[in-house]
C-alpha cells in the first residue's frame, strides 16, 4: 500500500513536472517596452555584402579571406563563426536569387541566455543581447540552445576561448549610433527602431504590397519572439528560417524541468524517509515474529519433552513398579534395622 | 571478456599494465596538444556541434553508469534490502571514480577549466539546467565521497573517524538519492530546450523522465556487470561473505532491472503518444529508433525476467551488458546521433581519433584506480576489525 502511493506520486512529481508550462514562470513576456530591433526586408536585399562589410570594421574583427566585394563567396552557404558576425546567403528560388542576411535574433527571451550557468549573456532594456567573456566558463551549452544557430566559438584558442555573435552593436547604440549593418545598407533592407514600431511598418508593407509578401512577419512569434524581425516574399524556409520552431520561448520549454527540482528536493527526503521506517518496521515485525516463532518452537519442544519424559516415567514406572516396590521394601527393612540403632545413638548425644 | 594467454594473475598484471601504460601515456600527450592549441587542434568541434564526445560519452554515459551507487545504497539502507549489503561497497567505489572522471575529463572539454566553480560560487545561472546538473554532481561527489571513507578509514585504522562516518549512513544515502534523481533527469533535461534541434523521436518534454529512469537500469546492470567483471580479476580480493551473497545480488538486481525496463519501455511509448510521433518510425531515424527499443530495450528486459525466473545467471549478466550497452547508444543518440539531425551530412559531427583517446585515456584511468584500491581496501571483503558491523 505505502510503496504504491509513493510509486504514485513519483510518478506525479516526475511525470507533473515535465509537462512544459505546468509550473512555468512564464506570464507572456514580450520584451522590454520601447525596446529596440531591426527588421530586415529579404524583398529587399540585393547581396551586396556592404552590411557585412560594415560589420567586420565596427566590431575591429580579423580580415576577411575574400574581400567583400567578392560575390562568389554567396554561391556557397555560410554561417556565422568566431570572425563573423553576420553572413549574407543566397538562395534559389522562382523569383530569382534571394538573399537574407543572418546575425543573433536578439530574442526577446533568449535561449543562449536562459541556458548560460553563469549568467554570462544578458537581454538588454534596449533589446540587444550581450555576452560577457570576464565569466564565460566555455561549457558551449548556449550554441546547442540556441535554435537560430547563431553563437561561435574560438575553438583555436587555447586559453581564453569566446564565445563570439552579433551584439547588435550594444556599445554604437549606447552612443546614439545605429547598429553597424544598418547603417551600411545601400537598399534599406534593414531598418532599426523600435520593436513595435518595426513591427507597425512591417504589417503596413504587407498590407500595400500583398503580392510582394507573405503573410508573415517571422520573428514576431517566433520561439517567444526576437527583436529582430523579417519579410520575405517567399515562404521563409524557402531562404534557409526554420519555420518548425514554435512560439514556445526557451524558459517555456525547461520551466517544467526547473519546477520539478524543488518538488523533488521536498519530496523525496520525507518519502525515501518513509520507507526506510516501513522497511525497518518489516524488520522489526519480522525479528519479533521470528522471536515469537523460536519461543513457540522452543515452547512446543520443552512440552514435547516433557510429556515423553512423563510418559517415560508412566512407562518405566509400571514396569519397574514391582521391581521397585521389591527393591524400596528390601532398603526400608534393611534401613530399619540401622535405623533403629541410630535413634539409640541420636538420644544417646542430646 | 577473457584474456587468452592470461593464465596466472601474475601475466594478467604484465599485460595490464603494459597496455594501461601506454594508454596513459597517449592520454598525457593529447592533453598537452589540447591545452597548448585550443580545443579545434584536437577535437571535430565546431560552431555547429558544440558538444561531441566528450559531452556525450564522458559526461552523459559516465553519469549514467555511475548510478549503481544510488540505486544499490538506496536498496539497501533505505529498502531494507540487506542482503545486498555486499554489493554497496563495490558500487559505491564506482559511482565516486565514475563521477570524479565525469569532472575530470569535463576539464577538457570546457574552453575556460579553472572556472568550473564560478557558477557556483561566483555568478548563478539559476535558470540553467547545466547550473543544476553541476551544483548536483558536485554535492553528489562529495557524498559519494564520505560514503566511501568508511573503507578508507578502516585500511588506515582510524576507527573514530569511521564510527562517525557510519553514523551518518542513512542520510547520506537520502541526500545522495535525492541529488542523483534531480541530475540524472537534468542531463536529459539540458535538451528539452533544444527542440528544433534534436529529432523528434528522441526529443519529449519528458525526457527528464526518460533519463532518471534509464538511470536506474544502467545502475542495476552495471553493478551486475561489473561484479561479473570484478569476479573474473579480483576474485582473490573477495571474501566469503561477498562471494556467498553475490548470486542473490545479481538475482535481486536482473529482477528489479527487468521491471525497471518493462517500464522504461511503458513511458517511452507513453511519450511517443503524448506528441504522436508514431508516424516518423517508418523514416530511417524510426529504424535506428526501434533498433534502440527493442534490441536495448525489450530485449534485455525480457531476458533479465527470464534469467530470474531460471535462476540462469548467465542470461542475467548478458542482459545486463546489452543493457549497458544500450544506455550507452540512447545518450549517444540524443546527444550525437540525432541531435543537429537536420543538418546536411557534411555539417555533421564525428570524433576525431584524439576525442576517442581521451575518452579512452579517461576510462583507463578510472579501471587503474579502481584495482589500485580494491587490491587494498576492504572493498569486496569486509575488514577483520569490522565484521558484520556495518
Ligand atoms: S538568436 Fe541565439 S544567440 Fe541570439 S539571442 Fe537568440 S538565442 Fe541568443
Ligand atoms: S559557453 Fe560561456 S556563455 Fe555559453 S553557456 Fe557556457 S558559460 Fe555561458
Amino acid at each position: 500500500m505505502l510503496r504504491r502511493t509513493f510509486l504514485g506520486m513519483l510518478g506525479t512529481a516526475c511525470v507533473g513536472a515535465s509537462i512544459p508550462g505546468v509550473a512555468s514562470a512564464s506570464k507572456e513576456f514580450n520584451g522590454y517596452p520601447g525596446s529596440k530591433g531591426v527588421l530586415f526586408d529579404a524583398t529587399r536585399c540585393i547581396g551586396c555584402r556592404k552590411c557585412e562589410e560594415a560589420c567586420n570594421k565596427v566590431n575591429e574583427l580579423p580580415a576577411p579571406d575574400k574581400k567583400y566585394d567578392d560575390l562568389t563567396v554567396l554561391d556557397t552557404k555560410r554561417r556565422t563563426d568566431a570572425k563573423t558576425l553576420t553572413v549574407v546567403n543566397k538562395y534559389k528560388s522562382a523569383k530569382g536569387p534571394l538573399f537574407r542576411k543572418s546575425q543573433c535574433n536578439h530574442c526577446l527571451e533568449p535561449a543562449c541566455a536562459s541556458a548560460c550557468f553563469v549568467k554570462a549573456f544578458k537581454k538588454l532594456p534596449n533589446g540587444a543581447v550581450v555576452y560577457d567573456e570576464s565569466v564565460c566558463v566555455g561549457c558551449r551549452y548556449c550554441m546547442v540552445a540556441c535554435p537560430f544557430e547563431i553563437p561561435a566559438y574560438e575553438y583555436d584558442e587555447p586559453l581564453t576561448p569566446r564565445v563570439m555573435k552579433c551584439t547588435m552593436c550594444a556599445p554604437r547604440l549606447a552612443e546614439g549610433k545605429l547598429p553597424g549593418c544598418v547603417e551600411g545598407c545601400p537598399k534599406e533592407a534593414l531598418v532599426f527602431g523600435e520593436r513595435d514600431e518595426l513591427l507597425k511598418i512591417a504589417r503596413k508593407r504587407i498590407e500595400r504590397n500583398p503580392d510582394r509578401y507573405i503573410d508573415h512577419i517571422y520573428g514576431e512569434k517566433e520561439m517567444g519572439g526576437t527583436s529582430w524581425l523579417y519579410l520575405s516574399g517567399v515562404p521563409f524556409s524557402e531562404i534557409g528560417m526554420r519555420e518548425d520552431l514554435g512560439t514556445k520561448s526557451a524558459p517555456e520549454l525547461t520551466a517544467g524541468a526547473l519546477a520539478s527540482v524543488p518538488m523533488v528536493a521536498g519530496l523525496w527526503p520525507a518519502l525515501l524517509g518513509g520507507i526506510y521506517a516501513v522497511s525497518k518496521r518489516k524488520d522489526k515485525v519480522a525479528e519479533e515474529e521470528k522471536k515469537e516463532a523460536v519461543a513457540n518452537a522452543i515452547a512446543q519442544a520443552s512440552s514435547q519433552a516433557e510429556k515423553t519424559l512423563s510418559e517415560a516415567l508412566t512407562k518405566a514406572d509400571v514396569a519397574n513398579k514391582r521391581q521397585i516396590e521389591v527393591e524400596v521394601k528390601k532398603a526400608v527393612e534393611e534401613a530399619l534395622t540401622p535405623k533403629e540403632e541410630q535413634e539409640e545413638n541420636s538420644e544417646e548425644e542430646s | 571478456m577473457s584474456n587468452p594467454g592470461n593464465t596466472g594473475p601474475k601475466s594478467v598484471i604484465n599485460t595490464f599494465n603494459v597496455i594501461a601504460g601506454a594508454i596513459i601515456v597517449m592520454g598525457l600527450v593529447i592533453t598537452v596538444l589540447r591545452f597548448t592549441k585550443g580545443l579545434g587542434a584536437v577535437t571535430n568541434l565546431d560552431d555547429n556541434n558544440p558538444w561531441g564526445i566528450w559531452i556525450g560519452f564522458d559526461l552523459l554515459c559516465g553519469v549514467a553508469l555511475a548510478a549503481g551507487g544510488y540505486t544499490t545504497s538506496a536498496a539497501c539502507y533505505i529498502f531494507g534490502l540487506k542482503r545486498f549489503h555486499s554489493a554497496v561497497r563495490p558500487a559505491i567505489l564506482t559511482a565516486f571514480l565514475g563521477y570524479a572522471l565525469v569532472v575530470f575529463a569535463l576539464q577538457y572539454d570546457l574552453g575556460r577549466p579553472w572556472r568550473l566553480p564560478y557558477p557556483i560560487f561566483y555568478q548563478q545561472g539559476t535558470t540553467s539546467l547545466l547550473f543544476e546538473v553541476g551544483l548536483c554532481v558536485m554535492l553528489y561527489l562529495t557524498v559519494l565521497f564520505i560514503e566511501f571513507t568508511p573503507a578508507m578509514f578502516e585500511w588506515l585504522g582510524m576507527k573514530k573517524l569511521r564510527a562517525v562516518v557510519v553514523k551518518l549512513t542513512l542520510a547520506l544515502t537520502i541526500f545522495g538519492v535525492v541529488l542523483s534523481t534531480l541530475h540524472q533527469s537534468s542531463l536529459g533535461a539540458l535538451y528539452t530546450i533544444a527542440p528544433s534541434k534534436l529529432h523528434p523521436l528522441w526529443y519529449s518534454p519528458y525526457l527528464p523522465v526518460f533519463f532518471f529512469v534509464s538511470s536506474i537500469a544502467a545502475g542495476l546492470s552495471m553493478v551486475i556487470f561489473e561484479g561479473t567483471l570484478s569476479h573474473k580479476k579480483l576474485h582473490r580480493m573477495m571474501d566469503e561473505e561477498y562471494l556467498k551473497h553475490h548470486d542473490g545480488v545479481v538475482l535481486g538486481f536482473g529482477k528489479a532491472a527487468s521491471l525497471v525496463l518493462f517500464a522504461y519501455f511503458a513511458i517511452k511509448m507513453i511519450g511517443l503518444a503524448y506528441d504522436n510521433n508514431w508516424h516518423y518510425l517508418t523514416s530511417g531515424y524510426g529504424l535506428w529508433f526501434m533498433v534502440e527499443m527493442i534490441g536495448f530495450v525489450v530485449l534485455p528486459c525480457f531476458l533479465f525476467a527470464l534469467g530470474v525466473r531460471e535462476k540462469n545467471m548467465s542470461i542475467i549478466k548478458k542482459a545486463a551488458i546489452i543493457t549497458v550497452l544500450g544506455i550507452v547508444l540512447n545518450r549517444f543518440n540524443v546527444s550525437l546521433v540525432a541531435f543537429n539531425y537536420h543538418l546536411p551530412s557534411s555539417e555533421r559531427y564525428f570524433p576525431t581519433l584524439m576525442e576517442i583517446g581521451i575518452s579512452i585515456f579517461v576510462v583507463t584511468l578510472g579501471v587503474v584506480i579502481f584495482r589500485f584500491i580494491t587490491t587494498r581496501m576492504p572493498i569486496f571483503f569486509e575488514h577483520p576489525d569490522y565484521k558484520g558491523e556495518h
